[in-house]
Formats: structure tokens, sequence, C-alpha cells
């Protein structure tokens, strides 16, 4: 048996699966930011804790209301979308005019409130979400177990992922969304209402960290921390696929997952560091990023 | 500053003003500070229910020892030994507290510690695992209480090896908690005629277990030993269940595990998992009452910490009343000699290196078809005597040990 600096090579490819479940994850949230300051020009620093949101509200309709998994898979995004809709119509809008830094700050005290709030209510251990029955079990592949939900939360943010950059970068109200933010005004002049356009992407952004809360929920605790954890990793996976590109969130997010992976086997007391590590040498060669434009 | 306090109420007795009956007491109220981490990872098994334990423990005072009122103050030191010194600090220099209670994170006890041994106040730590706090680093004043990290090697690593399960694994949390919970059972297992075939350290706070642990299960271990704490056990054993780890034969061994964990994983994850307790609500009549009156003010059953603290505070109150004094000297000799006996410790002693001997308990979370509702989660295998559960003071390195 051959082995690879000496890891079997059974185990190196359980950890490129592992790591390419979690760069999923990485590229699901990082999407959702990419369109977010590629259409709006805001860093969403809210995007955490819209996640813990996404997971929390599948946590409350299943103890509360009975719903399920899947029925929490379209509620809880459709929930999340329309709270960051509230939010960005209240206040968002107030601050496209000024620099990107009130913004920022906007976001970055909602995220605190928000996550307070649940802090308060429910306590930081968090709350248990099953595996939905259907998606028990797993596939022994020989080389390493498979849980089945693994699976299914790769081909469902892969089918995203592409279903988003697809629908921005294919179809024609894609192309509105990209004039938009072009040129608003002109946008405008041709009888395209641009602040309702802002807002529902604003409202899909968030939708998609909604989302991958729901994905995340049967996997990690339901905690009001779960957004703080890796919202920082997701802010590097878009600063080193370049701000606004939804391609380079993608394939960033992809990447940076199966380096993760790596990275666990051969020094896993380095894995945290390594995502910034990276962005490091990449913010210094290519300061727009992988797939960034310069403006 | 004692002979003063002394030299001063000599000069006032000598005087022959009227001596009120609270004379000993520095300036006039016995007050305790609550410190630990009350919004990050450790604040469900801490936090504002330490706080609750020690009012409670005070109330049954009346709110009263030695003619002084008590007064119970908290802070927030937020997992950071800087906040945690500088708060300890502040509230002696300035806050006129006489005892620091719970300080979980042993990386604050330790800078805690440093502080009320300058400055001769009473640290009551219920928090902190380091057996470091009772041994190179111990003080006159400092007590450790309810649980330390060679009690929670001792406790679950010679179970599982009477079990016959002889090959471990760690996944250890990187820093310095981990890497001695880690060091504790691996003395342990060894001592017992085990061995260790690997570990594998990860950073604090991680999310995402599921490398660490295939490579523990591609170890062929017989025991997976989760040396971490918190939110990080959590999502190893929730992650473990889903990689089909303990269906395959591999157990998995929470070698610090809260009831707040279990709670939190739900009994479906946590089945099985074997753990030492220092404490569990519904172990007799006594154990239930106090865990009912606490539950009412929490909202939640006491975890072996919050039960601790109340221990500690309570016996703590009982010295003062029985010295009539806040002396940390005279309070601290006291509490050695009186025995520690209430709903939390029965029969408990004071050792010379400030490590509290109580029973522990080896406990088993019961299956979602036995437990019989809400917080029913342990069934108590078996008690680990007190001389058993804890490191012989000799041992420990503290050089109070004569």
């Amino acid at each position: 048996m051959f082995s690879l600096l000496g890891v079997p090579p059974q185990v190196l490819f359980g950890q490129l699966l592992l790591g390419l479940i979690n760069g999923s994850f990485y590229a699901l949230l990082s999407l959702g930011l990419a369109v977010i300051f590629g259409m709006l020009n805001v860093i969403n620093f809210a995007h955490g804790a819209l996640y813990m949101v996404g997971a929390f509200v599948a946590w409350l309709l299943l103890t509360y209301a009975g719903v399920g998994y899947w029925g929490a898979l379209v509620v809880a995004p459709v929930v999340v979308g329309l709270l960051g809709i509230a939010l960005e119509k209240t206040m968002l809008s107030r601050l496209y005019k000024l620099d990107h830094l009130y913004g920022l700050l906007l976001t970055f005290g909602l995220a605190l409130i928000l996550e307070g709030a649940f802090r308060h209510q429910y306590g930081v251990s968090g709350q248990p979400y099953p595996i939905p029955d259907a998606l028990k079990g797993g596939q022994n592949l020989g080389f390493m177990f498979l849980p089945n939900y693994r699976a299914w939360v790769v081909v469902a943010s892969l089918t995203i992922c592409f279903g988003t950059w697809f629908a921005i970068e294919r179809t024609k109200l894609g192309a509105y969304l990209r004039a938009a933010t072009e040129n608003p005004t002109l946008v405008q002049a041709f009888g395209i209402n641009v602040p309702v356009m802002v807002s529902l992407t604003y409202g899909f952004g968030v939708a998609l960290a909604g989302l991958a809360g729901v994905l995340a929920a049967p996997i990690y605790q339901v905690s009001p921390l779960m957004g703080t954890n890796l919202i920082i990793i997701v802010f590097a996976v878009v600063v080193i696929g370049g701000m606004g590109s939804i391609l380079g969130a993608i394939v960033t997010g992809l990447g940076l997952g199966l380096l993760e992976g790596l990275t666990k086997v051969f020094y896993p007391e380095a894995s945290n560091i390594v995502v910034f590590v990276v962005m490091a040498i990449v913010l210094l060669i290519k300061p727009a990023g992988l797939f960034g434009r310069e403006r | 500053m004692r002979t003063l306090l002394l030299a001063g109420t000599a000069l006032l007795t000598l005087a022959g003003t009227a001596v009120p009956a609270f004379a000993q007491v520095s300036d006039n109220v016995i007050r305790i500070g609550v410190l630990n981490d009350r919004s990050g990872i450790y604040a469900d098994l801490a936090g504002e229910g330490s706080a609750i334990a020690a009012r409670m423990a005070a109330e049954e005072f009346g709110n009263k020892v030695a003619g002084a009122p008590v007064e119970i103050v908290v802070a927030d030191h937020q997992n950071k030994a800087d906040i945690a010194a500088s708060k300890a600090r502040e509230w002696v220099d300035t806050g006129g507290v006489d005892a620091i209670a719970d300080v979980p994170n042993s990386a604050a006890a330790l800078a805690v510690q440093g502080i009320t041994k300058d400055k001769k106040r009473i640290f009551l730590m219920s928090g902190p695992g380091a057996t470091a706090l009772s041994g190179a680093q111990c003080s006159p004043y400092g007590f450790q209480w309810t649980y330390d990290n060679y009690a929670m090697a001792a406790g679950t690593g010679r179970a599982l090896y009477e079990q016959g399960k002889k090959k471990w694994f760690f996944v250890t949390a990187d820093y310095a908690f981990g890497q001695s919970l880690e060091e504790e059972t691996t003395k342990m297992v060894k001592s017992l005629g085990g061995t260790i075939i690997g570990s594998v350290r990860h950073p604090l706070g991680t999310a995402d277990f599921s490398s660490f642990l295939l490579q523990a299960q591609g170890s062929g271990a017989d025991v997976i030993g989760l040396a971490n704490a918190g939110g990080d056990t959590v999502n190893a054993v929730k992650q473990a269940a889903e990689f089909g780890i303990t269906q395959s034969g591999q157990s998995l061994a929470g070698l610090l595990m809260f009831i707040s964990d279990v709670n939190a994983l739900g009994l479906q994850s946590a089945q099985g998992l074997m753990l030492t307790t220092g404490f569990y609500w519904d172990m007799d009549d006594q154990t239930r009452e106090w865990s009912k009156a606490f539950e009412a003010k929490a909202g939640k059953k006491p975890t072996m910490v919050q039960a601790g603290v109340y221990s500690a505070v309570k016996h703590y109150l009982k010295a003062v009343e029985a010295a009539k004094t806040d002396d940390a000297d005279k309070v601290s000799a006291k509490m050695r000699e009186l025995p520690v006996e209430d709903m939390f410790a029965k029969k408990g002693r004071i050792a010379a290196n400030g490590r509290m001997f109580h029973d522990m308990y080896l406990a088993q979370v019961k299956t979602p078809a036995e437990s019989k509702g809400a917080w029913d989660y342990y069934k108590i295998v078996k008690t680990i005597p007190a001389d058993t559960a804890f490191m012989d003071p000799k041992q420990s390195g503290c050089s109070l040990v004569k």
C-alpha cells in the first residue's frame, strides 16, 4: 500500500471529502455575502447572525409548530429573507450614499443585537436538532463512512450555488441587477424599480444565509454563537475570492474547504489559521482577490 | 493590614467606646464577588446560575453573618485572564470584596489565585479544573471545591478501563486546560496498564469535528477521549453519532461534561456516555429540594459548578459566623477545621492544599427510553469515595502540604 507523506490514501480521501463538505458551507455563505456586496456595496456583517437565525427558525418550527426539516428548508429562508428586507427598507437603505463603513457598523450592531437577544432567550449551549429520518445513516465508501446527511448538504449547496450564479450571470433579471449596480439612475430611467430590486437582492442574499443555517442545524448545535464562529472564515473566503465576485466566492469556498481538510491531516493545530494565511498571501499578491476586478 | 485592623479594634475596645457587634468585619459588610463567564461558552454551566446559587446560600443565613449583612456582587470575566485579574484587583482594592467565588476557565482562575494570595482574600473555586490550583499554584486562601482534572481523569478513565477498554485515542482542545486533561488521563490509563494509541489537537472553538473523529475512528482505539469542554464536546459527541462511531463499538468518553452539555445535546446523541460528576440534582431528597428551589429561580436544573458555588459560599459564611470575623487567615483556618456538610457534599473536608475532598459520582447518560422527562439524564453507576476521587495532597506539589 502506498502512502503520501506518511498518510495512507484512505485517510487522505476521507479528509478531502470532508473538506469538500465544509467548503460547500463556506461557498453557500460567502455566495450570499458576495451577492450583497456586488449589488448593494454593503459589507453585511449581520450575515453570520442571520445564518444563526435561520437555524433557530428551523428549531422553533420543529419545537413549537411541529414543522419538520423539509418544511423548515422552505420556511426558514423565507422568514430570514423577509427579516432582511425589513432591515434593508427601514435602516440599510438610508446608508447607501454614505461611506461603506456606516453599512459595516450598522450590520455589525444588528448582529450583536440579534445574537444577544437569542443568547438571552436560549442560553449559549444551544439546542439539539435531529437529522431528518430520510437522511439518517450513511454509506461505507471503503475508505470512509459517509453520513447521508453530509452527502445531501454537498449536493444541495452546490445546486443552489450554481443556480444563483446562473441567475445572476446568465439571465435577463441578473442583467438588470448588474446594470442597476453600475448605473442605478439610467436603469431607473428604463422603468425598472431599482429600490425594490435592491431590497429583494438583500432579502435573497440573507435568505441564502438562512438556508445555510437550516442545512447546518442537524450537524452543529443550534446555538446563538454559531454565526460568530463561522463569519470570520466566510469573510476571508469572500476577500480571497474577490469582493463581489460570485464565481470567486463559490470556487474559493470549496477550495479553502479542501485546503482546511488537508491541514487537519498534516498539522491539525493550524487548521483554523490556514485560511487567513492564504488570505494574507492573496492580498499581498493580488489585492483585488483571485477573481476580483480592480475598480 | 490585618495587624492594623486588629490594633484598631483593640484600640476601640480599650477606649471603651460603644463597639458594634460586627466590629471585626471590615467595612461592616461581608461581600462575595461571583466572577465568571456570563456571556460566552461557559455562561450556561456557570454564569448567572452561579450567582443565584451564591445568593441562595446567603439567604439561608438571612443575608447576615457575624452581625454584618452579606452582599453578593457579580462580574463577567469573558474568559479572559487579564479581565479576571483586573476585576479581582478592583474588587479587592476598592470594592470591599472579602471572597471571590466560581471563576471557571483555569487561566482566569490562576490569575485570580495570584491576586487573592497576595491580598489575603478567600478564593472559592468551583468552575476551574486545572490541578495546579491546588498543586504548584496553591494558596492558603484558595479552595478548589467541585472537581478537578485529576478527578475527571481518574473517575472516567478507571471506569472504562474496568470495562475492558484499554486503548485510548484523544481528541484534545489545544490549550492549557485540554492538554492538562489529556496528561492526567494518560497518566491514569498508563498506570492501569492501558495504552495511548494517538491523539489529535484541535483549536478551541472548533465547529466541525468530522476530520478529527475520522482519524480517531481509523486508529482502532477502544475509547475516544474528548479532552475538551462545553461547545467543543457537544459538537464532537453529536458528530460522532453522525459518523456511526458509537454504533461500531468504539466508546466516547467526555472527560469533562456538565449536565448543561447533555441538555444541549439531547439524549438521542448523548445516550450511553460515561462521565464523572461532583453533583447530580436527582440523588436524594436534599439535592432534589435544593435543585427545585434553584430551578424556580434559574429556569433550569443546576450544574455541578453552580451547586458547588452554593456549597462553597455556604461553608465560607459558616466559617465567618464561627470565627466572628472576615479576617482571611482566621476564616481559612476555620474553613479547614469545620466539616463540609450540606446537600452538595456529605462529610466533605478540606486538605492542606485547599482541595475539598468529597465523593464524586460516575454517571452514564440515560437512553431516551429510560428518561422519565426533562433533566432526567443520569444513571449514577457508582460513587467514587473522596479518598480515591482526588489526588493525594502529598503528590500535588503544593508547598503548603507538610
